[in-house]
């Protein structure tokens, strides 16, 4: 066993090149490893967020068009592997836009909008498991749909939500190490350098690896379980 | 945009050939792995409910360890790390036979199993309990009445979100290109820096995924209308 290896390296593994030098006061040297993956899945989910939210509010929306196109883009993402849209928008961007995208951002775009049609769904879902009359009511005390919408329902539905976000979280943060795959350097990005540098650990390196991602994805689930029990005592019941 | 498109190159001639092997090769990877892993995750969700406490700590650990690691970590894990828990000989030997394709079965196989077993698990605990008290008591074994009265049930309950599985299974093969399995999504890539041709190959590959997943759905749905409404309890 070649734990040494694990050893020297794990600063490189958790944020990457990132350094302060002491002598110029200054840091040096790039965010990577675990911190980054982290950065990936957090800008990832915010944004999917607020994409999820409009898709799955436009997918309840009963006008046609706009039920078509909330659809057209749940379904489409939905039915494609994470890695094709990576691709997509990594290799055809240059092609689209006419220069070249960066990698975190690339990779970034395509987070957000895979996880954004996941999170449409947990919207649709959560919206629709509320009691009609939540809705019929709110309009009874002359709110517009609108206002029905903001000040009603999204406040209860969202809070009922926050257990499935924490999943597609997790979900996501496992997803950050597709990022390696063009290159950004994340957790699993340091560890296959560190592997083809090295080329005797292996084992140690990808067995540390997935402890640091069981780590973060575990202690979010476990989260999520003790929201899930916590928020069941909230919830608006239909009869 | 200046683009001239040029869909001959994946609907006829060699590149289309190779889209074609790529599929093949996607259908035959998932399919392996599906069996494998249908059976291995009903072995870890009826182990989580022996009441032998080795076994369920043994079960629980398989799941959440496998559940919340990268599927992509664990590919190369069983890829470049798996040689030190074998000996000398069976790894000489596999590595004589197509290692990256077992690779990437065993990590699909793993990986996916975590997420059946739950499912398969929660099926159970739909089941009536007096469902096994009762097969019990008319004399049989605790694999006996798994085999014969609670699994059968189980299975037909959870058939809808067990073939969501599977559809992710299909949709996460496209990995398994990371240790040169020459996959769809490989296929595809491969096409992209032979021809410069992105667009094409990517769009043939992502309607096949796409056709797939909306043949799997269909299936689901058609079985929730059809069949699964009989089921009451």
């Amino acid at each position: 066993m070649r734990w040494d290896v694990v050893w020297n390296n794990i600063d490189y593994f958790l944020w990457g090149s990132l350094n302060f030098d002491t002598q110029n006061m200054r840091v040096t040297g790039e965010l990577g490893g675990l911190a980054l993956a982290v950065v990936l899945a957090a800008l990832g989910i915010f944004g999917a967020f607020w994409l999820g939210l409009a898709a799955g509010l436009m997918r309840l929306s009963r006008r046609a068009w706009v039920k078509a196109i909330a659809v057209i883009y749940i379904e489409l993402v939905r039915g494609t592997p994470l890695l094709m849209l990576i691709f997509w928008f990594y290799f055809l961007a240059p092609i689209v836009l006419g220069t070249a995208v960066p990698e975190f951002q690339s990779t970034l775009i395509a987070f957000i909008v895979f996880t954004g049609a996941y999170v449409g769904e947990i919207v649709r879902a959560g919206v629709t498991a509320l009691p009609k009359g939540q809705m019929e009511a709110a309009r009874g005390t002359g709110l517009t749909h609108f206002q029905a919408m903001r000040l009603v329902i999204l406040p209860q539905a969202l809070r009922n939500m926050i257990p499935s976000f924490v999943n597609q979280f997790v979900s996501l943060t496992k997803d950050t190490s597709l990022a390696s795959i063009i290159g950004v350097n994340e957790l699993t990005n340091t560890a296959t350098q560190v592997n083809n540098r090295t080329m005797n650990a292996p084992f140690e390196i990808f067995i540390t690896i997935a402890a640091l991602y069981f780590l973060i994805c575990w202690v979010l689930t476990a989260t999520s379980r003790r929201l899930e029990k916590h928020l069941a005592r909230y919830q608006a019941r239909g009869r | 945009m200046k683009y001239n498109f040029d869909w001959s190159i994946v609907l006829t001639g060699e590149y289309h050939q190779w889209l074609i092997d790529g599929l093949w090769l996607t259908l035959k990877i998932s399919a392996l792995s599906i069996i494998l892993a249908t059976a291995l995750g009903t072995l870890v969700a009826v182990l989580r409910m022996t009441k032998v406490k080795a076994l369920e700590w043994f079960s629980l650990a398989f799941t959440e360890f496998f559940r919340n690691t990268p599927l992509l970590v664990q590919i190369y894990f069983w890829y470049f790390g798996s040689y030190v828990l074998l000996p000398e000989a069976v790894n000489k030997w596999l590595y004589k036979q197509d290692f990256e394709f077992a690779a990437g079965v065993i990590a699909l196989t793993v990986y996916t199993a975590a997420f059946i077993a739950e499912e398969i698990r929660a099926g159970i605990f739909a089941i009536p309990k007096n469902q096994l008290e009762a097969s019990r008591a008319t004399g049989l074994s605790f694999l006996q009445a798994y085999r014969y009265v609670i699994l059968p049930q189980a299975f037909r309950i959870i058939i809808p979100p067990l073939i969501s599985q599977f559809l992710n299974l299909i949709k996460n093969s496209s990995l398994v290109m990371t240790i040169g399995v020459m996959d769809l999504t490989y296929m595809a890539r491969q096409i992209e820096s032979h021809t410069f041709r992105g667009f094409e190959a990517f769009t043939a590959a992502t309607l096949i995924y796409l056709v797939i997943s909306l043949i799997v759905s269909l299936s689901i749905n058609l079985y929730n209308k059809h069949f699964l409404r009989q089921i009451k309890y």
